[in-house]
């Protein structure tokens, strides 16, 4: 399945049913024959993953040369003057034969089943199958469906034994936990004693399972394929943006599932975008405007919410007002905020990133790769970013295709070991801090250790990077404990290399196009500057110099020099790194929260107006590699929520000024005329909600290093590493039933080696303190993180992990200590 | 020296009249020991190939016409030569896994003489330039696998294997593997994905030809361990010698076991295409005859897998073409003969249960038609079948195997034998192989089934 | 005691020091962790997967398509009987009914005192010697109803200890190989290159080119004299 060849234009001749077929090199007779349109049937085939040939339902009869025999069509690949026929007398025996054997152990209790309608074994028992089982035996009984993990049930009986699952699990996601076990009659799909399949990829199983053997707990008995209706949309859980079907019944949704984009996603979809629906159904949702009255937050009407907030923010100075977050919203939305801010207010007081993510000249300014481009076969990836198998699910399978099937090599410069780090060929840990001398060594070559790692492993990752084929930098922040300056800087060495790339690994969802939309301070719509955007001259009020990032707004709303706080979506005093500074300003100034949920951060609020989730409202997403595609309405909002554009345009009004934005279409009209990147983009693809989206072109100036160092640490202090993890306390994972108690809690991690002068025991409780505060945590060992570095994850909602860290600072040295010591 | 008797210690074996290739130390108490081998010219064909090139020994095998004895009776010579050029590392696999229902002769060359195995590795190593020896000996044979395991230990102790054998540049390990009991484990492709750690489930052939991709995706030379036995013979007396013995397409000798109904049921070295089955069965060299001189009803000419032939066919030589236009295959030399007393049903019955029970699950219609078809043959040998059971049983097996299955039976009702192998809808022959028992065993004997089904007399129904 | 011993972890690996790839050994593993306990248990198979580098449902996947492993306890001493069709024209049926009934269970179970389990079993190549049994993989050949019962009289009185090791043991030889006669593992990973002993072809290659030049010269010089 490697795809080394250099495009060719040339064809296979191939005779389908009579009929010759230009078939493509290489390709699958069953693949061929359906692009010839000649459906086979098929079950354990699955596009996306390597033939197996086992349930034997696509045997054909093939002539390769040597007369007609039955093959299987799913294992055979297209020869010149290859012809097929799909549909003689023995074919159809064959395949009459195959279902007969597939039913026989079948329970055919469709009625009560999940697949019920949906089920290829169905289709395919209507269309090919005999009448009746001539089976009068008792069939294979097994225990009941079984939980094979938190989200998915297994019901053996129904399993066809296709191999699907198990493959995707092995081959796909890596992670090999459920297997077949027994031989031959009773061979059975089943799990490890105690081992349950928790993998963050385990829903894909539900998905390509062609019968009801596998099920998933959100969706068991909800519905009936028949009674659902669908929309293609694309997830905004993650900033992969994978597309999905959202499928509903009376106005709620109940299901996602992955829709094989083929620059995006493939199909697959991590378990937390997949279950993410769950959350936007929970009767916690905010369903209309809530306003403080003394230490409650109480219901008000749109009217009243909307005048007071209006007045309030056309009746401060414009520089002392903020707008933090706006990541969650569309690009839509997060342009009319923008105009709110920069065209109507005039502050430039407006951040989307709160404190964890990079500079927008990193993103937008460096040549940026697509996901196909950071998968070339062949061609290498420096991770310099987080763990893209905790924070962005769907690129990690792809990423880990890349390196097991095609050849890609991936050199691993982060401050633990990854997910991807068992397919890695290079693993370079720097300590926290001194990753951008790590990234300059490994440009330049050294002679010595740089950052605690030897000079021999970077000359050996240096050779990979000198075969002269594309290198992608997948860049973010591995850690909130360093500073965004540093892996900026640690960027701009990087970006030395010849022929390189780079692929941006943010994770909030379409922080993205928050970014094309300008809502980052010093920036307009369209990947430009203050000074050079072309709203500069179409808003009357737009700033002229640069305003706060959500750090400086939060120091400067907690010292009083600051007095409104607009959050968008964001709950900074969970989830900005310094959560104490976060909860002193939050305390300080008025703060509106436009949100689904009240949060951490609505204890502080002073009006909360209640927002539309994703696929309550039209929109579009740009995903990490500036992919627009359409986010699709499927049903209302919750009791008199609305879309936040709507409210952006609401406030505007009550503020004195006007958005001029009345409908989607004439914020992309609007967005057209002040964005020189979007202006080519051709809209049909958002409103015939083209799959595969099309990807905005235009970078900013490139960044330029700001030579930050970190404090030395003394031999008694260890690097703070704070990283993000799959599951954690987040609001949208708190509010989804079947992912809320996923996450695991915080353990600190350290070298064996580290660990042994401490003089305490795996397991142990310790207390790990910072400059700025302490926490006790259990401590464990682990070879997966470096020497001198201590490793916790972020916002696993037991600890506050957020307390050690102080904003702005370029690492941060901790002590650990035996507890009471 | 032939004394044409049991002899003691080799259970089984015959040491008949007759040329003795594979098996001329059986009849020495102690052949499997080092010692022996040493003192009747062990390791001689090892030093003879190493005084040549490599590509010379392989011509040599070429051109003995070595036939595989693992059941496919394929070249090995021609085999070798499949091989990828310049791929490197090269394995060999020695299939040791013999479990063929009716095959017994792995066995005895494992037990008893396990440094002409080894030899035959070393040589085929070093022919091919294979840089590791995997000898994969059945699980459940415990002695065979400490006979190799100390014959091993003795090789490397002189010297005879591993590092620099006897002083040269020739370098190959020889590593003793053992399975844990799974039939389709002695099909190739199943026996390289066990060697991996697996389940034993065949692979797909194209693309996994073992020669081409193989254990570890590498090129990989699998041979039957009586295959390679030969070797050290080849080596030390030609092939031209060699190809003096059997006839033109099927040189040199097999080990025949042949059980069931006969006076004398053993193991026997001789020479294949010039003796017949009745040779076999009838001779005072072999068999001496059917038990209490009974009448041969039927007989499977070659292992469990294996179309029956019947009296007819005794005169057919042992040797590949003839029986396989006839409708079978000589397959891994494994006869078993069956008498006058014998109840087909109960006979197919048992075999078919054997595929069933040792399917491996990866295909759809083996894994659930071998067990459908045991189902159905044993309500009908209890006494529970159904009219239309019988038509059934064969529209099953037309399903695992469509058209006309090969067989000698068909001859009983006038149509010509189909040849050997059948169509298949299945990965590897195994499931097919469940076909043989009952296209055979109804076909020629469909009365006894008939007899065993209740006839329903119908409920009498009073006109109202 | 599921996990390995000390002892049986330096065999372990010692055993996985001889394959190219870990996963190799799960087989050779398993029979070592039956050894050591009479059967698989979970621990063991959990010890091997993490040895072996693979998941532990890797293991129990390949552990449960073999036969011979048990993942629970049988007797001590494990009774196969052939019954296939050699065995069965001979009387291995008879022979396993006779079994049944002296030790009073049916096969596939365990006697109460937990010494004997009792198998129904396929071929076990030793056809020619029906009907045949093997005891925890020692063979009986044509063995009568008498010769059973005095087997299993021998077993009970410990008469056959010596020969017949406990369930678990197969092999009371093991390979070694001495470290300096040591070949090598060779991996996909590692080897590229053609063994040292090939080269010997060269000059033989050599020697037919030269050959299969001159004769095509010589019958290039006929095919002109014949012009
Ligand atoms: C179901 C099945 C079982 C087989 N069992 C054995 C076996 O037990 N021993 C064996 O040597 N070959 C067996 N074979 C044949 C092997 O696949 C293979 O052809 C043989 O080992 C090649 O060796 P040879 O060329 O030396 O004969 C079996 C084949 C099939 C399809
Ligand atoms: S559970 Fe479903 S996907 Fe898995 S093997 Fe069974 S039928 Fe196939
Ligand atoms: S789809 Fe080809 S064998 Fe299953």
């Amino acid at each position: 399945m490697t795809d080394t060849q250099p495009e060719t234009e040339t064809t296979v001749t191939i005779t389908v049913d009579g009929q010759e077929f230009a078939a493509r090199p290489g390709e699958l007779l069953i693949d061929a024959c359906e692009r010839a349109g000649t459906y086979i049937p098929r079950f354990c085939y699955h596009s996306r993953m390597k033939p197996v040939g086992m349930c034997r339902m696509c045997l054909v009869e093939v002539d390769t040369g040597r007369g007609m025999a039955l093959q299987p069509s799913c294992m055979i690949p297209v020869g010149e003057g290859m012809a097929v026929d799909t549909q003689s007398e023995l074919t159809k025996k064959a395949q009459d034969g195959v279902l007969e054997f597939l039913l026989i152990n079948h329970p055919l209790d469709c009625p009560v089943c999940d697949k019920g309608g949906e089920c290829p074994l169905q289709d395919q028992t209507m269309s090919y199958g005999p009448g009746e089982s001539r089976f009068v035996e008792e069939k294979r009984h097994y225990e009941k469906p079984i939980p094979i993990s938190d989200t998915v049930y297994l019901d053996r009986e129904r399993c066809i034994l296709c191999d699907r699952c198990t493959r995707f699990a092995k081959d796909v996601a890596g992670d090999p936990l459920i297997h077949f076990q027994d031989r031959g009659n009773q061979t059975q799909v089943n799990t490890f004693p105690d081992e349950p399949f928790s993998s963050y990829f385990s829903g894909n199983t539900v998905q390509i399972c062609p019968v009801g053997a596998l099920t998933a707990k959100p969706y068991r008995f909800k519905a009936r394929p028949w009674d659902l209706e669908e929309v293609e949309s694309t997830s905004v859980s993650d900033a992969v943006g994978s597309r999905i079907t959202v499928q509903s019944s009376r106005n709620q949704v109940l299901r996602y599932m992955g829709v094989d984009s083929d620059p995006v996603n493939w199909g697959w979809l991590s378990d937390k975008e997949r279950f993410s629906f769950e959350a936007f159904n929970n009767e916690d949702r905010v369903t209309e405007p809530l306003a403080r009255t003394g230490d409650e937050l109480l219901p008000t009407s749109w009217g009243t919410a909307l005048s007071a907030v209006g007045e309030l923010l056309k009746t401060t100075d414009p520089s002392r007002i903020g707008f933090i977050g706006g990541s969650r919203l569309t690009n839509e939305s997060q342009y009319a905020f923008v105009k709110l801010a920069k065209g109507v207010l005039g502050t430039d007081n407006v951040d989307a990133q709160l404190g964890d993510g990079l500079p927008a000249e990193v993103i937008l300014g460096l040549p940026r790769a697509t996901i196909d481009q950071a998968c070339t076969p062949g061609g290498t990836v420096i991770l310099l970013g987080p763990d893209p198998k905790e924070t962005l699910g769907a690129l990690f399978l792809r990423l880990r295709h890349a390196a097991v099937e095609d050849g890609a090599t991936i050199i691993e410069l982060t401050p633990h070991r990854s997910g991807l780090g068992q397919y890695a060929k290079h693993h370079l840990y720097p300590l926290a801090g001194s990753t951008a001398a790590l990234a300059a060594a490994l440009v330049n070559g050294t002679d010595d250790e740089v950052a605690g790692v030897s000079a021999a492993t970077i000359s050996a990752a240096r050779t990979a990077l000198q075969d002269g084929g594309p290198v992608t930098v997948i860049v973010g922040r591995a850690s909130v404990a360093e500073g965004a300056a540093a892996i900026a800087d640690a960027a701009v060495a990087l970006s030395a290399l010849p022929n390189v790339r780079f692929l941006s690994a943010l994770h909030r969802s379409n922080v993205h196009g928050a970014l094309d939309m300008g809502m980052s301070p010093g920036l307009l719509p369209g990947r430009t500057t203050l000074s050079d955007g072309a709203a500069a001259s179409a808003w009357t009020a737009a700033p002229t110099s640069p305003g706060k990032s959500t750090a400086e707004m939060l120091t400067a709303a907690a010292n009083g020099s600051l007095d409104v706080l607009v959050l968008l979506g964001a709950d900074p005093a969970a989830d900005f790194p310094d959560t104490g500074l976060a909860a002193k300003a939050l305390e300080s100034a008025t703060v509106i929260a436009v949100d689904l949920f009240e949060n951490t951060s609505s204890a502080y609020a002073d009006v909360v107006l209640p927002a539309a989730a994703p696929h309550e409202a039209e929109g579009s997403f740009t995903n990490l590699e500036g992919r627009i595609s359409k986010v699709s309405q499927k049903v209302t909002p919750p009791g008199i929520a609305r879309a936040d554009w709507m409210i952006a345009a609401e406030l505007a009004l009550h503020a004195g000024g006007d958005l001029g934005l009345e409908s989607i279409d004439d914020i992309w009209t609007d967005i057209a005329s002040v964005s020189a990147v979007h202006a080519s983009i051709d809209m049909a693809v958002l409103s015939n909600n083209v799959r595969d989206g099309i990807v905005v072109d235009g970078t900013m100036a490139m960044p330029t290093a700001s030579g930050v160092t970190a404090a030395a640490n003394d031999a008694y202090s260890y690097r703070l590493v704070v990283s993000r993890q799959m599951y954690d306390a987040g609001t949208i994972l708190a509010k989804s039933p079947s992912s809320a108690n996923l996450h695991t809690g915080t353990t600190l991690r350290l070298h064996p080696l580290d660990f042994e002068k401490l003089g305490v025991a795996a397991g142990e409780t310790v207390s790990l303190s910072s400059a700025t505060g302490s926490i006790d945590v259990p401590v464990e060992a682990s070879t997966d993180v470096p020497r001198g570095a201590a490793v916790v994850p972020a916002n696993q909602g037991d600890v506050n992990v957020g307390q050690l860290i102080a904003a702005g600072d370029v690492a941060t040295n901790v002590r650990v200590e035996r507890q009471g010591a | 020296m032939a004394t044409n008797a049991y002899v003691p210690h080799a259970a089984g074996y015959v040491d008949n009249e007759g040329p003795k290739i594979v098996s001329s130390r059986f009849v020495h108490e102690d052949s499997y020991t080092l010692e022996r081998s040493l003192a009747t010219g062990g390791y001689e064909g090892l030093k003879r190939a190493l005084t040549k090139a490599p590509i010379e020994v392989h011509d040599e095998v070429r051109s003995a016409v070595l036939l595989g004895r693992g059941g496919a009776g394929f070249p090995a010579g021609i085999k070798w030569g499949f091989c990828p050029p310049g791929k490197w590392p090269m394995y060999l696999v020695v299939n040791g896994d013999e479990s063929e229902p009716g095959t017994y002769k792995d066995r005895l060359l494992m037990e008893c003489d396990p440094h002409q195995l080894i030899e035959g590795c070393l040589i085929a190593c070093y022919a091919l330039g294979l840089s590791q020896c995997f000898l994969y000996v059945r699980g459940e044979m415990a002695l065979a696998q400490e006979r190799i395991a100390a014959a091993l230990n003795e090789a490397y102790e002189a010297n005879l294997v591993g590092k620099n054998i006897l002083g040269t540049d020739f370098s190959v390990d020889v590593v003793l593997h053992w399975g844990a009991g799974a039939y389709i484990v002695g099909e190739e492709t199943a026996l390289i994905e066990s060697l991996e750690g697996e389940r034993g489930m065949p692979r797909l052939k194209p693309p996994f030809f073992p020669a081409a991709i193989g254990l570890y995706g590498q090129p990989t030379i699998v041979n039957n361990v009586e295959t390679l036995a030969n070797l050290p013979w080849i080596m030390v007396n030609g092939a031209e010698e060699y190809k003096k013995f059997g006839s033109e397409t099927s040189p040199g000798t097999r080990l025949f076991a042949i059980s069931g109904h006969v006076k004398r049921p053993g193991v026997y070295e001789t020479e294949q295409g010039v003796t017949t089955f009745s040779d076999l069965i009838y001779g005072d060299n072999f068999c001496q005859g059917m038990r209490g001189d009974d009448e041969l009803k039927m007989f499977i000419p070659g292992g469990a897998s294996a179309p029956w032939f019947f009296p007819e066919q005794v005169d057919l030589p042992l040797e590949a073409r003839p029986v396989g236009a006839a409708g079978s295959m000589l397959g891994s030399g494994a006869i078993v003969i069956m008498d006058a007393s014998t109840d087909a049903v109960k006979a197919c019955l048992r075999v078919v249960r054997f595929f069933a029970r040792e399917s491996c699950g990866k295909c759809t219609p083996c894994r659930e038609g071998t067990t459908w078809e045991e189902t159905v043959l044993r309500r009908i040998y209890d006494g529970h079948g159904r009219p239309g059971d019988v038509e059934m049983l064969l529209d099953i097996a037309d399903n695992i195997s469509p058209g006309p299955y090969p067989g000698a039976a068909w001859e009983a009702e006038g149509l010509e034998a189909i040849p050997f192998p059948p169509k298949q809808t299945t990965i590897c022959p195994l499931g097919p192989s469940s076909v043989a028992p009952i296209t055979s065993a109804v076909r020629r004997f469909r009365h006894e089934f008939d007899a065993k089904i209740p006839q329903r007399t119908s409920i009498p129904v009073t006109a109202s | 005691m599921a996990r390995f011993t000390p002892e049986n972890l330096v065999l372990a690996q010692e055993i996985l020091s001889r394959y190219p790839r870990k996963k190799s050994a799960v087989i050779p593993l398993l029979h070592l962790a039956q050894e050591q306990d009479g059967y698989v248990t979970n621990d063991a198979m959990a010890n091997i997967a993490e040895l072996a580098e693979v998941t532990a449902a890797e293991v129990i996947g390949t552990c449960t398509f073999y036969e011979m492993f048990k993942t629970h306890p049988v007797g001590k001493y494990v009774i196969n009987v052939c019954t296939n069709i050699s065995c069965q024209l001979l009387g291995g049926e008879e022979l396993l009914e006779h079994l049944e009934e002296t030790l009073e269970i049916r096969s596939g179970s365990t006697t109460a005192d937990g010494l004997f389990t009792i198998e129904d079993y396929e071929c076990l190549a030793a056809c020619t010697e029906a009907p045949c049994m093997q005891v925890n993989y020692r063979y009986f050949h044509r063995i009568s109803n008498d010769e059973v019962d005095e087997v299993i009289a021998d077993l009970r009185s410990g008469k056959l200890a010596d020969t017949i090791p406990d369930h678990g043991t197969l092999q009371r030889v093991r390979q070694t190989i001495p470290a300096d006669k040591l070949a090598g593992v060779h991996a996909p990973e590692t080897v590229v290159d053609a063994p040292a002993w090939m080269s010997r072809n060269e000059p033989v290659l050599a020697a037919r080119a030269a050959a299969e030049a001159a004769a095509k010269a010589a019958e290039a010089v006929e095919e002109k004299k014949a012009d």
